[in-house]
C-alpha cells in the first residue's frame, strides 16, 4: 500500500502529511506490518503542546506496546476517536481511516528534514 | 538456555520462511510467532484447525524394569494410574517444592515412557533426571532426531484421519501411539495439547517433518505461530513455565494440585508440599480481567488492592475470544477469590480489575 505523495516519514514509522495547517499523523504500512494486529491505541490529549520526538500515544498489538513520537513539534489539536475504537483501521488503512492524530507544527522546518517514502523504505529495510 | 549457545533452527525453518512467517528467538530457537495474524490464528483454532511447530520442546524415553517407581519418585502425579497408551500432565520439583519443570508422561509399554518437556528446560531437566539415575534405569534425550507438530482445533480429528489414519487410529484423550512411516522413520501421535481445543501432537524423525507438515497443512491445518499458542494457552489458564511457574512457586500454589498425588509414599517435593497443606499456602496463581477496556495486560505489570502492591502478573494478553485483557497472577490466598476488586498499573495509570475464576474462555 503506497503513501500519499505529501506524506512525509519519521524513522520511528510516523508519517505526517505536509501542505496542511493542521497535519494528519500515523504510522507506516511497513510499521503496522511488523506490530501485526493492533489490539489497543491510547490517544494524546488534544490542546497537548509536543516536541518532536516526544512519546505521544501508544500503539498496543497482541505481542508488545510501542509508543508513537510526534514527527514534528506542534499542538495536538484532534484525536482520531475511530482508530481507538475500531484498532484495525491502523493495520488495513494506515494512510487513510487509521490516523491517529493531527499535529499544527510549529516549526515548519521540522517537516522538510523528515523522509519521503521512498528514502523511509530504503532506511527501514 | 544461556545466551552464549548458538540459535537452534527448527527442521521446518525454510517451511516457516516459505511460508511468510515472522521469526523470533524463544526459549533458544528461532520460532514463528505468527504466519497471517495472531487474533486469525487465534480464531482458526478454536474453529476448525490450526498447525504448531513445536520442534523446540524436548522428548525423553525412559525404560527399564524399575522405571514406573523411580519416575514416580520424580514426579508430582501416580504413573502407576497409567495403562500403556495413556498420558498424564506432571511436574518435576526440586526438594523444596519449587517446579522445574511441568511436562508431559506417556506410558508406551509396561516398562517405557516418553516424555515431552519444555524448550527451556530440556538441558535441565535431563540434568536433574540423569543426577538421580538408578542402576538399570534408562534414560535418552530424543530431542535432536525430533521434529514436532500440535494439530489443534475442533477439526484436528478429521485432519488427521486423512493424513495418517491408514497408518494408526488417532489415540483417545491424552494417549499415546506410535508408528512407523512409510519413509522408515519413527512417527508418534499423542491427543494433547495446549491450546483447550481437541487436537494432538506429532513428533516424526527431523528430516521427515517438512514431508508431514505439508501433508497436514495440504488437508486444512492452518499454520499458526507461538503468538496464538501463548493466547490460546492463556484463555484456558494453562500456565507457561518460566511466566506462571518456577522454583519460587509450588504447584498447590500454581492450582495444579490435581496433578500432584499427596497419597504416594514419596516424591521429590513432598515434603515442601506437604508443610504448605498444613500451614497454608504463601499465594495463589488467579486469574484476572480488566472490568472495562483497556490496554492488552501484560507480565511484571503491578496489581493493587486497596492502594497496596499484593503482585505482579505473570502472564497477560488480551483474550481475542472475549476481547478483554486477562491475566494470571500470584496473589495472597485472601484476594484470590473471584469477584475481588483489584487495580492494575500499566504505563503509570490504574486500570479497574477483579479476580476471574480460571479458564477465562469455555468453549459455547
Amino acid at each position: 500500500m503506497p503513501a500519499p505523495s505529501n506524506a512525509r516519514f519519521a524513522t520511528s514509522h510516523e508519517w505526517i502529511l505536509t501542505g496542511e495547517s493542521e497535519s494528519p499523523v500515523g504510522i507506516s504500512e511497513h510499521a503496522q506490518a511488523e506490530l501485526g494486529d493492533v489490539v489497543y491505541i491510547e490517544l494524546p490529549e488534544t490542546g497537548r503542546i509536543v516536541k518532536a520526538g516526544e512519546s505521544v500515544a501508544v500503539i498496543e498489538s497482541v505481542k508488545a506496546a510501542s509508543d508513537i513520537y510526534a514527527p514534528v513539534s506542534g499542538e495536538i489539536t484532534e484525536v482520531n476517536p475511530a482508530a481507538a475504537a475500531e484498532t484495525s483501521l491502523v493495520n488495513t488503512d494506515p494512510y487513510g481511516a487509521g490516523w491517529l492524530f493531527k499535529i499544527k507544527p510549529s516549526n515548519p522546518a521540522e517537516i522538510d528534514a523528515l523522509l519521503d517514502e521512498a528514502a523511509y523504505l530504503a532506511q527501514a529495510g | 538456555m544461556d545466551d552464549i549457545s548458538p540459535i537452534s533452527l527448527s527442521p521446518l525453518h525454510e517451511t516457516h520462511l516459505r511460508a511468510g512467517a515472522r521469526m523470533v528467538p524463544f526459549a533458544g530457537w528461532n520460532m514463528p510467532v505468527q504466519y497471517k495474524g495472531i487474533t486469525e490464528e487465534h480464531l482458526t483454532v478454536r474453529r476448525a484447525c490450526g498447525i504448531f511447530d513445536i520442534s523446540h520442546m524436548g522428548q525423553f524415553r525412559v525404560g527399564g524394569p524399575a522405571s514406573l517407581d523411580w519416575l514416580n519418585s520424580l514426579l508430582t502425579n501416580n504413573n502407576t494410574r497409567l495403562g500403556i497408551g495413556q498420558g498424564q500432565y506432571t511436574l518435576l520439583l526440586n526438594e523444596s517444592g519449587g517446579v522445574i519443570d511441568d511436562l508431559i508422561l506417556y506410558r508406551t509399554r509396561a516398562s517405557s515412557w516418553f516424555l515431552v518437556v519444555n524448550a527451556s528446560k530440556t538441558a535441565e531437566d535431563l540434568a536433574w533426571m540423569q543426577a538421580r539415575l538408578l542402576p538399570g534405569i534408562t534414560l535418552t534425550d530424543e530431542s535432536p532426531h525430533y521434529a514436532g507438530m500440535a494439530i489443534q482445533g475442533p477439526a484436528s480429528a478429521a485432519v488427521y484421519q486423512q493424513v495418517a489414519g491408514a497408518h494408526m487410529e488417532l489415540p483417545d484423550r491424552n494417549g499415546i501411539a506410535e508408528f512407523i512411516s512409510l519413509r522408515g522413520g519413527t512417527c508418534v501421535v499423542c491427543r494433547t495439547g495446549y491450546t483447550g481445543e481437541d487436537g494432538f501432537e506429532f513428533f516424526c524423525e527431523a528430516e521427515e517433518a517438512p514431508y508431514w507438515w505439508d501433508e497436514f497443512t495440504g488437508h486444512g491445518a492452518v499454520p499458526c505461530g507461538l503468538g496464538a499458542r501463548d493466547t490460546l494457552r492463556l484463555e484456558m489458564g494453562y500456565p507457561l513455565n518460566g511466566n506462571d511457574l518456577s522454583t519460587d512457586r509450588t504447584p498447590l500454589e500454581a492450582g495444579l494440585g490435581f496433578f500432584v498425588d499427596m497419597a504416594k509414599p514419596a516424591f521429590t517435593g513432598r515434603e515442601a508440599l506437604a508443610a504448605q497443606k498444613v500451614h497454608g499456602l504463601p499465594s495463589k496463581l488467579t486469574g484476572l480481567r480488566l472490568t472495562g477496556k483497556g490496554p492488552p495486560l501484560r507480565a511484571h505489570y503491578q496489581v493493587f488492592a486497596n492502594n497496596q502492591p499484593v503482585g505482579e502478573l505473570s502472564s497477560g494478553g488480551i483474550s481475542p475470544s472475549l476481547g478483554i485483557g486477562i491475566a494470571m497472577a500470584y496473589l495472597p490466598p485472601a484476594l484470590a477469590t473471584p469477584g475481588t476488586a483489584l487495580e492494575i498499573d500499566i504505563r503509570g495509570k490504574r486500570h479497574p480489575a477483579e479476580t476471574i475464576k480460571k479458564p477465562f474462555y469455555k468453549k459455547p
